[in-house]
């Protein structure tokens, strides 16, 4: 055995949870030194095991893909054949073409606005000390933890009773509200590997505050910046919960369109969708996982 | 610069955040409390005032305590489940000497982004009586008839664990791979089979994270009203369901103003105690 220390607060776990969170992913992780424990037994059976809850996790998705692109008139087995027309059919839809601006549009906004008071947030979190942060600390993560459907609930009777309709407007707000905790952890945990130093280098040669935060904080705060807006447009785009609650009448996103046609039956036409939002969600973090590496490096490809 | 700009400053930063959880969480879950007591009339009109009978209704009628036991229940069985099957690929991905940790962990965590309510129905697809498994079963010959797999309570807790078993499997992987694995090795030279070193050293360490797992997957299960609606027959209404019932078809607003108290109540509880216990900052940590 050797002697070999092994350094106890690596910090690969809150890197890799990191990773995960702001989907960069491709990152060569870092080898510990250290003993080699010998494997467990029944490491097989473990390795078996966890080979089984990814074919869980990826199953059903797996076949929501498959289906989209079979002939078959029902949505569902057997596959007859390849086709594209329900994708066709998709695009021909105006109800489905229209929920998916709304939702854009929604997600888009939600990003901007949600990371913006959040960067806000977490630079008054990160660095300063004020009395009451601890509460503050957990006021802004009680999003996560109060239940979404009475989020939805509570925001819709109070600004029913304060005589303001249902609406894009709503909606937008309460997206920023359930979106905002998830930036302020992402946003927060980045700055707090930013060191101080650079903030002070840059007051002490005469920087104000402003010159200080847009030239010198917000560009190496930058992957953070995506992260927290990448996260916030996922969330809006994909929310359902709550947006049940909010959305008027007329307005449909991509979510509460697929619920409202659920009502009938599952159609070829939701797995065409499901396809859809499965590419764009799946492909938006490695997007921006890559640009997030190339504002890294200085934006300088 | 002066001091006092200098001490104002971080309430200046925060102002939009506190501002937006002012006006649209606090003051509404501040106006629920209120609204509760209030009447819906036959007309549909809301007749203010202080009444009971909102409350009188959900502590008297036996229905609502039922479908709140079976909440817990559901909610329950699923976070268990999701402990259990999310600890092995945690462990797994901790301790695998395969060079792509990152990216099994990625792999995991990519159904995390993908649409809920897509994963949701995928399930019809795979249960439903056109779905793989009948498909499969039929073309064996195993069964004439298709089964009717879904709208049951099984559905509705598979459809679950497919949603929350993602943050299972990534607050129990930071705990995890937070150990020091020199004392599982220390454990074993000092004699413990690789079965007792697992149940007296990893697993009291990897706690703090299945913790979290677990409140998180509890939490968001039995706030859920979807899964229900979507994988969940007649008799799974869950006490969200009764919310949305109360407040989107019925439109008695202060009754649904006083189920949400309830679920708020309830859950908030929950959260409170594990804080007391654990502290908050682990679900945070994940993040980071």
């Amino acid at each position: 055995m050797t002697t070999t220390t092994q350094s106890r607060a690596t910090p690969v776990a809150s890197e890799a949870a990191e990773r995960a969170a702001a989907a960069g992913g491709g990152v060569a992780t870092r080898r510990r030194p250290g003993v080699r424990i010998p494997r467990p037994s029944g490491w097989s059976l473990i390795r078996l095991a966890s080979i089984l809850v990814y074919v869980f996790m990826f199953a059903p998705i797996a076949v929501v893909v498959l289906l989209s692109f079979n002939s078959s008139r029902f949505g569902t087995f057997p596959l007859e054949g390849f086709s594209f027309r329900w994708f066709e059919a998709l695009w021909a839809n105006d109800a489905i073409v229209s929920a998916f601006q709304t939702s854009l549009v929604l997600g888009f906004l939600t990003a901007i606005i949600s990371t913006s008071i959040g960067i806000a947030a977490s630079l008054a979190m990160v660095r300063y000390d004020f009395p009451g942060k601890g509460l503050i600390n957990t006021a802004l993560i009680t999003p996560i933890l109060v239940p979404e459907v009475v989020l939805g609930v509570a925001l819709l009777l109070f600004l029913r009773w304060l005589s303001i309709p249902k609406s894009f407007l709503l909606l937008l707000m309460g997206h920023v509200l359930i979106t905002l905790p998830f930036v302020v952890l992402v946003v927060q945990a980045r700055l707090t590997a930013i060191k101080p130093v650079y903030e002070e280098a840059a007051k002490s040669l005469g920087a104000n505050a402003w010159e200080t935060f847009f030239r010198v904080t917000l560009p190496l705060l930058m992957p953070a910046v995506f992260a927290g807006m990448l996260f916030a447009f996922t969330i809006s785009f994909d929310d359902v919960t709550a947006t049940l609650f909010w959305k008027s009448g007329g307005t449909e996103t991509v979510p509460t369109q697929i619920f409202a046609m659920l009502r009938n039956s599952i159609s070829p036409e939701i797995n065409a969708l499901g396809t859809v939002m499965i590419v764009l969600t799946v492909s938006l973090p490695l997007i921006a996982g890559g640009l997030a590496r190339w504002f890294a490096r200085g934006g300088r490809g | 610069m002066s001091t006092l700009a200098e001490s104002r400053r971080p309430w200046l930063l925060l102002s939009p955040a506190l501002g937006t959880l002012s006006f649209l969480l606090v003051a509404p879950l501040g106006f629920i409390v209120v609204y509760s007591f209030w009447l819906r009339t036959a007309t549909g009109a809301d007749m203010g005032g202080f009444h009971l009978d909102n409350w009188v209704e959900f502590f008297t009628d036996a229905f609502y305590h039922d479908i709140l036991f079976y909440t817990v229940r559901v909610a329950l069985i699923t976070t268990i489940l999701c402990a259990v099957v999310g600890y092995i690929p945690a462990y797994f991905i901790a301790n695998t000497r395969m060079k792509n940790k990152a990216l099994l962990l990625l792999l995991l965590m990519l159904p995390f982004w993908i649409s809920y309510i897509i994963r949701t129905l995928s399930w019809i697809n795979i249960l439903g009586t056109g779905g793989a498994v009948n498909y499969v079963l039929m073309q064996l010959g195993i069964v004439n008839e298709p089964l009717q797999l879904l709208y049951n309570e099984p559905s509705v807790i598979l459809g679950l664990m497919h949603y929350l078993l993602p943050f299972m499997i990534l607050n129990v992987y930071v705990s995890l791979s937070g150990i020091d694995g020199n004392l599982v090795a220390a454990a074993r030279t000092l004699g413990a089979t690789p079965f007792g070193a697992f149940l007296k050293v990893t697993l009291p360490l990897s706690m703090p994270g299945l913790a979290a797992g677990s409140l998180l997957c509890f939490v968001l299960g039995a706030g859920t009203y979807i899964t229900p609606l979507i994988l969940g027959g007649p008799t799974n209404a869950m006490f969200a369901n009764l919310i949305f019932e109360a407040i989107i078809i019925q439109l008695n607003w202060p009754l649904g103003a006083a189920l949400s108290i309830v679920l708020l109540v309830v859950l908030g509880t929950v959260v409170t105690v594990y804080g007391r216990l654990m502290g908050l900052n682990q679900i945070s940590k994940s993040f980071g």
